[in-house]
């Protein structure tokens, strides 16, 4: 089907871009990469009188360090986050969750401001930013503000976001110590929506105690969301708990995943456990690896 | 202000410029006013891919972009893959040798995806070609000629330019 007709505007300057949304607060939408939003266009499931399209607001896009923090601007596209050297040597996750977005013809469109904004519950990108302690950088004529982004992620396809504010970038703060990564994603072809997935952060002392772990899923419910439970059993340790499968699924007994056509709520909470302590096992493996890097940091 | 806006695209090596609402997908700017009709539109929402083409050399989905979006861009599109009367590209001659389509109507997609992936990663294994032919759906052909048909494109690029990648052929087109 075709989209209705819409005025549309691609201004170059972000401050445009905000008395644009300004005056449309009612009727506009920000157009990103468009992998998400124009599937609603045209199947009518969404219709908006103006499209701001922020593809042409060079300073929307690219990833810079500042300070503790990478700062990645919200139309940098999904291929570009996969390649990036910062983002590999300081993001770790949010590059290797890439692989799992759609497919590479998406990617190469797709943004991660547009995937944090659109806010769907099996999104790796804000399943990521959540393990990674986030936050979200919005503007409006109003000001500017941050949240993070567990507070900026509300329900499913429901953020913080007011009418008239725009994604900025998406600010990760930098791990200064030994810090390993996972992700994976269960699903029945590469590139379908995940029917369960999830990302582990894990950080480590100089003794090996874990100082901080992360463990969140996706396509878990509304919105991508931390095992807090898991979390608090590995955390201060020097080994892993031997029964930790175990810990997990019952951890992952208690979510409440959606029952669809795709996968069963129950396939998926079976799922859920063993993969959550997949991801943990692994994650901290790669923390024990990671002396050298940290070292050169 | 819906109404019709003046549009400068560059396709295969030629500029045309054309009015076209905002609402106007690229694909369907391709076909219905450059009359481009290499490139298929199926399902128009972003699932099938027979609608992709080369935006400024990436792999998009001409169905996800509207054509103003493509206003200053270069987009390559099937018919731009080889050069009027010359031979068919690796990849296209793979699909005639290796029956990598029945009915046609998706194969577009499956050259033009197929020919990025190339470019990028010029020695694929079977599991990653089947991996980054994902985004592309065939209803006839049950993807074994299609896989096939891009380990033979491989070989053809081998056999015509030794040490070659596709990389040269990618802006090769003098298209329409």
């Amino acid at each position: 089907m075709k989209p209705a007709p819409f005025d549309y505007s691609a201004p170059e300057e972000t401050e445009e871009v905000l008395a644009l949304l300004h005056e449309h607060s009612e009727d506009g939408k920000v157009l990103a990469g468009g992998q998400s939003l124009v599937p609603l266009l045209a199947l009518r499931l969404a219709r908006f009188d103006m499209l701001i399209d922020i593809n042409r607001v060079a300073a929307l896009s690219g990833v810079r360090r500042s300070g503790g923090e990478l700062v990645i601007g919200s139309t940098t596209r999904q291929a570009d986050i996969g390649r990036d050297e910062l983002i590999r040597r300081d993001a770790p996750l949010l590059a290797e969750a890439t692989r799992y977005i759609g497919h590479f013809q998406i990617r190469n469109r797709g943004t991660i401001g547009g995937v944090i904004a659109h806010a769907d519950p099996t999104a790796e990108y804000a399943a990521a930013a959540l393990a990674l302690d986030a936050e979200v950088e919005l503007a409006s004529r109003r000001g500017r503000r941050r949240l993070p982004v567990a507070e900026f992620l509300v329900s499913a396809y429901v953020t913080a976001i007011e009418p008239d504010e725009l994604v900025l970038a998406v600010r990760v703060p930098v791990p200064t110590g030994r810090a390993g990564i996972a992700v994976e994603e269960i699903a029945r072809r590469p590139g379908d929506f995940a029917l369960i997935g999830g990302v582990a952060s894990v950080a480590l002392g100089d003794d090996d105690t874990i100082t901080r772990a992360r463990v969140v899923m996706f396509g878990a419910g509304p919105k991508a969301m931390r095992l807090t439970p898991l979390e608090d059993e590995i955390v201060g340790r020097r080994e892993l708990p031997a029964d930790l499968e175990a810990t997990s699924r019952r951890v992952c007994s208690a979510l409440n995943p959606p029952n669809d056509v795709q996968a069963t709520a129950t396939y998926r909470r079976e799922v859920a456990g063993p993969l959550a302590a997949r991801l943990v096992r692994s994650a901290r493996a790669r923390a024990q690896g990671d002396s050298i890097v940290a070292a050169s940091r | 202000m819906t109404a019709s806006r003046s549009i400068s695209i560059t396709i295969n090596g030629t500029r045309y410029q054309r009015e076209a609402e905002p609402r106007m997908t690229l694909g369907d700017f391709l076909r219905e006013r450059c009359g481009l009709t290499g490139t298929h539109l199926a399902c128009e929402h972003g699932v099938c891919g027979a609608c992709t083409v080369l935006l400024d050399g990436d792999a998009v989905r001409s169905c996800l972009m509207f054509a103003v979006q493509a206003d200053g861009a270069e987009v390559t599109t099937l018919e731009g893959l080889s050069p009027d009367g010359g031979p068919m590209s690796p990849v296209q001659q793979g699909f005639m040798e290796c029956h990598g389509l029945q009915c046609g109507f998706c194969t577009p997609g499956f050259v033009v995806s197929a020919h990025a992936f190339l470019r990028d990663r010029p020695d694929p294994t079977e599991s990653e070609i089947r991996e980054e032919l994902s985004g592309n759906l065939c209803r006839c052909t049950g993807y074994q000629g299609i896989v096939r048909a891009v380990q033979r494109a491989i070989e053809i690029q081998r056999e015509r330019e030794p040490g070659a990648t596709l990389e040269q052929n990618h802006t090769a087109g003098s298209g329409a």
